[in-house]
C-alpha cells in the first residue's frame, strides 16, 4: 500500500515535470490580446515621405507581420507568410524591425514581397507598444482595430490553418 | 601590472557610461532594471541583460523617469505591453494564489505528516520488575 502510494506520487511528479517541458517558454500570454492596436504613424519601407498608420487598416481585418533582415527565423517563416499572403484571405502589413533600408530592401528583392505595405520602425519604438520581443511576430487586427491574436516566433502552415485562417474567417464574418 | 589596469579599466567602464550624467536618475533607471524581466533572455533582468531589446528597454525606463513620469507608471507601461511575465517579483493574485502560497502549503503538509509519524511512534514497554532489578545491578 505505501510503496504504491510512492510510486503514484513519484509518477504524478513524473507528469508534472513532462507537461512542464512542453510548454513553450517563449509564449508569453500577451496582454494587448483584445485591446486595441497601439497608434502608430511611420514612414514606408520603400517610400519614406509617404507614412502609414493603422487607423489606414480601420474596416479590415489585417495581418501584421513583424520581420528584419538579420533575423534568421523571418526567412524561415517567409514563405508561409508569402503562402498566406498569395491565398488573399487577408492584407498583410510587414513592420520592419531595427533595419536598415540598405538590408531590408534588397532582402524583400530576393525573398519576395508579400506585404501589401511595409512600415519602417528603424529605432524600435513602436515594436515596443506592440510588446514586440522576438521577431518575427504576427498580429491579427480585427476591423475595429482590436488585436485578436499574437504569434511569437515564425508561423508554420499548421499554425495559419489551424489558428490564423479560422480566426481571420470568423472575424470576417462578424460585421 | 599592465593586464590589472586594463582589467580595472574594464570594471570601471559601466560605472563611468552609467555616470555621465545624473547620477540619480541612473540610480532609478537601474533600481528598475533589476525589477524587470529581460523577454529574451529570460531568466536575466533588464539590467543583467545586454540584449538590444532589453537595452532599448532600459532607454525607455531612462526616457520616462526624465520626462518626470513615477516608477509605478513605468512599471504600468511595461506590464500594459508584455504582461505580467516582464516583472521579476509577480503580483499576488488569482492566478498567482498557488505560485506564493505552494511552498507554505507543501512546508506545513510536510510538519504534519511529521508530527503524525512521531506521534504514532509506539512508547518504548514498560519494564518489568525483575528487569528492572537486572538493570539497577548493571548500572552499580
Amino acid at each position: 500500500m505505501r510503496f504504491w502510494l510512492v510510486v503514484a506520487g513519484f509518477l504524478v511528479l513524473v507528469g508534472l515535470l513532462a507537461a512542464g517541458l512542453q510548454l513553450d517558454p517563449r509564449e508569453v500570454p500577451s496582454p494587448l490580446i483584445g485591446k486595441p492596436a497601439p497608434a502608430f504613424e511611420l514612414p514606408l519601407l520603400q517610400q519614406p515621405d509617404k507614412s502609414f498608420s493603422e487607423k489606414d487598416m480601420l474596416g479590415t481585418v489585417w495581418v501584421m507581420n513583424v520581420w528584419a533582415s538579420w533575423c534568421p527565423p523571418c526567412l524561415v517563416e517567409h514563405p508561409v507568410v508569402s503562402e498566406f499572403a498569395r491565398s488573399g484571405i487577408a492584407p498583410v502589413v510587414g513592420l520592419n524591425y531595427k533595419d536598415a533600408r540598405e538590408d531590408a530592401l534588397p532582402w524583400l528583392k530576393r525573398n519576395g514581397d508579400p506585404f501589401q505595405v511595409t512600415v519602417f520602425d528603424a529605432a524600435g519604438r513602436i515594436a515596443i507598444d506592440y510588446g514586440v520581443y522576438g521577431v518575427p511576430e504576427t498580429y491579427v487586427i480585427d476591423r475595429k482595430g482590436i488585436i485578436r491574436y499574437k504569434r511569437v516566433g515564425p508561423l508554420t502552415p499548421e499554425i495559419v490553418q489551424k489558428k490564423v485562417r479560422p480566426l481571420i474567417e470568423e472575424l470576417s464574418k462578424r460585421g | 601590472m599592465a593586464r590589472l589596469l586594463s582589467l580595472l579599466l574594464l570594471v570601471a567602464l559601466p560605472f563611468q557610461v552609467m555616470g555621465q550624467e545624473d547620477p540619480g536618475l541612473e540610480r532609478r533607471v537601474a533600481s528598475l532594471a533589476h525589477e524587470l524581466r529581460c523577454l529574451v533572455c529570460q531568466n536575466q533582468t533588464l539590467a543583467d541583460s545586454n540584449a538590444p531589446l532589453a537595452q532599448d528597454l532600459r532607454n525607455q525606463i531612462r526616457e520616462q523617469l526624465r520626462a518626470g513620469k513615477s516608477e509605478r507608471d513605468v512599471i504600468d507601461f511595461m506590464v500594459a505591453r508584455y504582461g505580467d511575465f516582464v516583472l521579476y517579483r509577480p503580483p499576488f493574485k488569482a492566478t498567482t494564489v498557488a505560485l506564493w502560497t505552494g511552498p507554505f502549503v507543501l512546508l506545513a503538509l510536510g510538519a504534519w505528516l511529521l508530527v503524525r509519524r512521531v506521534r504514532k511512534r509506539a512508547p518504548p514497554p514498560e519494564l518489568t520488575e525483575a528487569e528492572r532489578r537486572r538493570a539497577a545491578q548493571l548500572l552499580e
